[in-house]
């Protein structure tokens, strides 16, 4: 009992080390952002100083914040809602009707995700100047879709495929439309998958910084470039890239411990079953 | 209500056949039963009958009229799953009304129809439950449920009962009965348990590596077994099948040599039997008793006693084991030399390679079939 007991404490202090540990940049960000420039990089670091909100007023006059806030917010939904509509028809053709090539085809469409991204950028920007999509949230959104579409396929499929196919049959016997049966039946039983699968595409959309610092500028850029405009020529400021980080990482933090619960109960649903 | 014809039905795969060709016609309001091993085909026939699997080869009608290319939805029939295949996020009335709902009929009739189906069912009290918070053998009737209220031409079921425990098993046997009765419709049954297809069926259709091996009467079969693998299949304990060989062959009866000595004659004959030709003798447990002396001598091996009977495993001199089943009375102690005798008017006979011979008599089992 008492053995145990210790064993218990041990992991619990592990598990604090470690999330200390992941948790730590972003503490470090927080308290930067409240600091002067010149005590962001004071050494050794200050822990206790008297906090100012002036890098947040700097970062909101330097650069347009709700500007680039606007196209974060449209280009996440856009390109989570259209990587839905295209990936939602391709994953239930795949999950009920699959063929003998779909697990290659699944393979493949994973495997996209091992390139560097970086490997396609001089393609891609060519083809979006081309295009004329270069700095436009259009292009954002295309882009951004392309990025995310395998693994919603993924997602969306491995729930897809957990609904009995039984179920499915007993529709087509009960003489239920293939349109009713995705109405009826497939949305309500898949949706909290369908949620979950788009609150990740969201987040990771958000988060997206690659292809946005590199195709986009004033006019479509997201909060990604917004941050990445404040380690400019004229040298680093920590404490106001922090503020800026800081405005940039709290919506979508707020929004992901909202929806939390929806994102783990859909994350586990096969695993646990 | 309907009729439903097969013929010479196949199902092909790719690399294998599912289905060799198979001829029935099921009758209005019959109770057919598809028994068999796993693996034996008939959940596939079972499925292209509803229209979930495709028809290979040769033509289904149902009410005379082909059906091989009717979408399933269309042909008019029901099937009740082995999973039950509910969906989980409706409560027992929408389930049980989606097929109406989605059909467009009116929310007034559907209730009612509703109501009567969970009449017959006894599902009254649950019908705002969801199926997760069922038993498993309520969820067996709201399957049943959905199927009765779209008031199919028949009832398909594929192993209904094979998730159910043994004593549930029991009562749903029972309930299914007396529904056919009840609703005076056509139903087939898809089952591996031949005690369900002996209790239920008017007809039983014994399927094994895609062919249909007997269809017959649940007496027909048990007395008159087509070959040796109905006779091993229908019936437990099994039929017990002794090796022997024709010793002579006259008109009003057949000897056989047991091998061991010991000889049995058969009231009845039939031309082809040659003397030395090997058959095999099926004897059902029941048709077996213990006697001073007799052509059947072993060791008891194993005794089952099972209250009102009991089951006495024999080792015979060669190894073979034989069944006696007997009542509840003790006959014979474990490790016991024991002699049998046999109701020779009940036994069976079989060519070697399986087949059935009828020897020429009166036989008492046929004119009970």
């Amino acid at each position: 009992m008492k053995k145990s007991n210790g064993r218990k404490f041990a992991y619990t202090v592990l598990a604090w080390v470690v999330a200390l540990l992941v948790f730590f940049p972003i503490l470090w960000m927080l308290l930067t952002a409240f600091k002067t420039e010149k005590q962001a990089v004071e050494v050794p670091p200050l822990l206790f100083f008297h906090p100012t909100l002036a890098n947040f007023a700097v970062a909101n006059s330097r650069e347009n914040y709700l500007h680039f806030a606007a196209n974060s917010v449209i280009v996440a939904f856009g390109s989570t809602a259209l990587a839905l509509m295209i990936a939602l028809p391709a994953a239930y053709a795949m999950a009920f009707f699959p063929g003998r090539r779909t697990k290659d085809l699944l393979m493949w469409m994973l495997s996209t995700k091992m390139l560097p991204p970086v490997g396609v950028l001089v393609p891609i920007y060519i083809i979006f100047q081309r295009l004329g999509l270069l700095d436009t949230r259009a292009g954002l959104v295309l882009i951004d879709t392309l990025m995310n579409l395998p693994i919603v396929v993924w997602m969306l499929f491995s729930f897809f495929r957990d609904i009995p196919g039984d179920i499915l049959e007993a529709a087509r016997m009960d003489g239920v439309t293939p349109r009713q049966q995705m109405v009826h039946l497939l949305v309500p039983l898949a949706l909290p998958g369908i949620a979950s699968t788009a609150l990740l595409a969201i987040i990771l959309s958000w988060n997206e910084a690659f292809w946005s610092i590199n195709l986009t500028a004033a006019h479509a850029g997201t909060l990604a470039a917004y941050i990445a405009s404040f380690s400019s020529p004229e040298g680093l400021f920590w404490a106001k890239l922090s503020a800026a980080s800081v405005l940039t990482v709290a919506p979508i933090m707020v929004f992901g411990s909202l929806t939390q619960r929806q994102m783990v109960r859909g994350l586990t649903f096969g695993a646990v079953k | 209500m309907a009729t439903l014809t097969l013929n010479g039905v196949r199902k092909k795969y790719e690399r294998f056949d599912a289905i060799k060709g198979v001829d029935l016609a099921v009758t209005d309001r019959e109770f057919v039963v598809f028994v068999g091993p796993s693996g034996c085909g008939k959940s596939t026939l079972l499925r292209m009958i509803a229209g979930l699997e495709e028809i290979t080869g040769g033509d289904l009608l149902i009410d005379g009229v082909r059906a091989n290319d009717i979408p399933p939805d269309r042909r008019g029939l029901a099937m009740v799953f082995q999973s039950y295949a509910l969906y989980p996020h409706m409560t027992v009335a929408e389930n049980m009304g989606f097929a109406l709902r989605m059909a467009g009929v009116a929310k007034a009739e559907i209730a009612t129809k509703v109501g009567e189906a969970a009449r017959i069912l006894q599902l009254e009290k649950l019908l705002d439950r969801r199926p997760g918070k069922l038993s498993g053998g309520q969820r067996q009737r709201v399957a049943i449920g959905r199927a009765i209220v779209r008031n199919p031409k028949a009832f398909l079921f594929d192993e209904p009962l094979s998730n159910l425990d043994a004593a549930l098993r029991v009562q749903m046997r029972i309930e299914l009965a007396r529904l056919h009765q009840e609703l005076n419709a056509t139903m087939i049954y898809v089952t591996h348990d031949q005690v369900e297809a002996m209790t239920m069926a008017d007809r039983i259709v014994v399927l094994n590596a895609g062919k249909l091996e007997q269809v017959g009467s649940p007496l027909e079969l048990y007395h008159n077994p087509a070959n040796i693998f109905v006779a091993g299949f229908i019936g437990a304990p099994k039929m017990n099948l002794v090796d022997a060989k024709v010793a002579a062959a006259s008109a009003g009866e057949t000897r056989l040599d047991l091998g061991d000595g010991g000889g049995v004659v058969l009231p009845g004959a039939e031309a082809g039997l040659a003397p030395g030709s090997p058959v095999v003798l099926g004897l059902r447990p029941e048709t077996l008793s213990f006697a001073a002396t007799g052509p059947f001598r072993g060791i008891v091996r194993v005794i089952e006693h099972l209250g009102g009977e009991s089951l006495y495993y024999l080792e015979r001199a060669g190894g073979d084991t034989m069944v006696v089943k007997t009542g509840e009375a003790v006959f014979a102690r474990l490790g016991e030399s024991v002699s049998l005798t046999v109701r020779t008017e009940r036994a069976s006979l079989f060519t070697a390679d399986g087949k059935a011979i009828g020897l020429r008599r009166d036989n008492p089992a046929r004119a009970v079939a």
